[in-house]
């Protein structure tokens, strides 16, 4: 039997979960969240928000406030330590033990179950293909590169066949370029293990690539759940809206003549560029060519600021005068 | 960065005469213990007599130094390893208290400490007589610089993370401090060790009160040289402290060196 089959789905439920530290400071109010058996759930926020918390709390490395319970499906696992979990954590750094190489790391929490060596031996084998590592079983941590070592980790973590996984910014150490593909290659694997898995990451294209559904936390409240698309569309708060891509708001006398409402809101890539005289007159302010398309910051006559994409032909200069028009079934 | 050619030689220079500055009275020391009569000069002739005498006078006081270091050695490790670890895990104002008071014995004279032991313990007669108490002197002197050493090496590895990795993969704590922490503080515990080592040899505050006629060690021999025999033999005396002490030092820097090359040393994990 593969680790792929051998592995359980469990729903993570977490009721009434608050954390307050000893000064007195609340890290997390009071939440409830469920995370269904087999789902990927990203959650998603700016630094300080509580994600890292809630997930620290969810391995038992926090305790939550007196009246929270956590459960792994009917498993009540509150006051149970982190080594008794059965959870698969990839840490930010990665946190591998630098005095072991890239097998003795994927196996330390067999050998530390006492599972036998040539079982241990076969996990590790089977592990190192599933993370496409068997050339480097034997080399030292410090040798290995950043997307190696992200490999190592979830290898590790995934190896002692967790009942949950979770994963506390695994892509943000690594260039942007790597970054993009590992996700890629995460998500499949996570599809492949079908382990009910939470991500906590404060990129939102990270967020919304990996995650079936989407946690999206200010200052330790949930502010929004929901999947990728709904939250992007169907943004509950300004926040939300903001924290899921530019987000631009316009309002005054020439919005009111042109749209007849009083106020905008709107993406970059709902506007659209035109030749002056057809729309709100605005000038361009400075150009991005980014490859795909190019990135203009633009102001109303009245000294509003918003931004546009267009395509990577888009003629106009810093200095030129366009007028705008936007797709009204997503302008709110 | 390049340096120009006047930067390296001013810089040799400063460093042959700081060394010259260092290493020339010990050398001075030497030489009068290998020289038939210091006060004629090198022109009276070459002798290990001197070193020979010593040797039979104070063999057992040389054998007991390196008993009494490794001693401390073995305590302070077995103590102050944990000690540091607990420090690192639980920081905040009690730590910092607890590392303060580990810390006065060192800022305290040793006399002062010696006596607080005696008037404690003295009355224990077999204590009292025993090499041991000049062990525990030793140790309460030495542990503030292997607890330091350790937890400066145990921060600078981020530890607490990787304590945390092996406590979400089912390590218990005991686990985790034999399988993680110690391999990955090694280059610290070697730093901490040396030092202990260096002090326990050299230390000689404290034993001079807490020896006995029975339990001298080699510093304490040493001072018995200066002031019972000829500058000849106590000179001899200090050969034989630097013959004895050079292999250790050189030995434990490699192995620091070494640590600190490969990063840390595997320790019985396996796949």
């Amino acid at each position: 039997m593969t680790l792929a089959s051998s592995l359980q789905a469990l729903s993570i439920t977490l009721t009434h979960c608050a954390k307050t530290w000893p000064d007195g400071s609340r890290a997390l109010e009071p939440l409830n969240l469920e995370v269904r058996a087999g789902e990927t759930l990203a959650l998603l926020g700016p630094s300080g928000c509580g994600k890292t918390t809630l997930l620290r709390m969810i391995c038992g490395l926090e305790k939550t406030d007196a009246g929270g319970t956590i459960r792994f499906g009917s498993d009540d696992v509150t006051r149970t330590a982190p080594e008794a979990r059965g959870v698969g954590v990839v840490f930010q750094g990665y946190a591998l033990f630098p005095n072991m190489n890239v097998a003795q790391n994927i196996g330390y929490g067999l050998k530390i179950r006492g599972v036998d060596s040539v079982t241990r031996h076969r996990r590790v084998t089977e592990m190192l293909e599933l993370v496409e590592l068997e050339a480097l079983a034997e080399r030292r941590i410090d040798q290995l590169s950043g997307g190696q070592r992200q490999r190592v980790a979830l290898a590790r973590a995934i190896a002692i066949e967790p009942r949950v996984l979770l994963l506390d910014e695994p892509l943000t150490a690594l260039d942007a370029r790597l970054r993009q593909q590992l996700r890629v290659d995460l998500s499949a694997l996570l599809k492949k293990l079908g382990i009910t898995c939470v991500i906590v990451t404060h990129d939102q294209e990270e967020a919304m690539m990996l995650g079936d559904r989407v946690a999206v936390m200010s200052a330790g409240r949930l502010e929004q759940l929901g999947n990728p698309e709904m939250l992007y569309r169907q943004p509950a708060s300004n926040f939300v809206a903001d924290f899921l891509g530019t987000l631009c708001h316009l309002r005054g006398g020439p919005v009111k003549h042109h749209h007849g409402v009083d106020s905008l809101t709107f993406r970059p890539h709902e506007v659209q560029l035109q030749a002056p005289g057809h729309g709100l007159a605005a000038s361009i302010r400075a150009r991005f060519y980014l490859g795909s398309h190019v990135r203009f910051e633009l102001v109303l006559d009245d000294g509003q600021p918003f931004t546009a994409l267009a395509g990577p032909d888009a003629p106009w200069q810093p200095g030129d005068s366009v007028s705008i028009t936007l797709n009204q079934t997503h302008a709110a | 960065m390049t340096h120009s050619r006047f930067d390296t030689r001013l810089g040799l220079t400063i460093t042959l005469v700081v060394t010259a500055f260092l290493i020339g009275p010990v050398l001075l020391s030497v030489t009068a213990g290998l020289t038939k009569n210091y006060f004629v000069g090198l022109s009276s002739g070459l002798t290990l007599d001197w070193v020979t005498q010593v040797w039979d006078l104070y063999a057992d006081t040389i054998w007991r130094s390196y008993g009494v270091a490794l001693a401390t050695l073995a305590t302070t490790t077995l103590i102050g390893v944990p000690a540091a670890w607990v420090l690192t895990l639980f920081p905040g104002r009690l730590s910092r208290l607890l590392e303060e008071l580990l810390t006065l014995p060192v800022a305290v004279p040793g006399l002062a400490t010696a006596l607080a032991l005696i008037v404690s313990w003295g009355s224990v007669g077999w204590l009292r007589s025993s090499v041991l108490f000049i062990v525990i002197g030793h140790v309460l002197f030495t542990l503030p610089f292997m607890v330091r050493a350790v937890r400066a090496g145990m921060q600078g590895a981020d530890l607490v993370v990787l304590d945390e990795a092996a406590a979400t993969l089912g390590a218990s704590r005991r686990q985790r401090f034999f399988d993680i922490i110690v391999p990955a503080a090694r280059s610290g515990i070697v730093t901490g060790a040396l030092t202990v080592v260096t002090l326990s040899i050299g230390e000689f505050n404290l034993t001079w009160l807490l020896h006995t006629p029975l339990t001298k060690t080699l510093p304490v021999g040493l001072a018995d040289s200066y002031a019972s025999m000829r500058l000849e033999v106590a000179s001899a005396y200090t050969l034989v402290f630097l013959l004895m002490l050079l292999p250790l030092m050189v030995g434990l820097q490699w192995f620091a060196a070494r640590t600190t090359r490969t990063g840390s040393i595997t320790l019985g994990a396996s796949t």
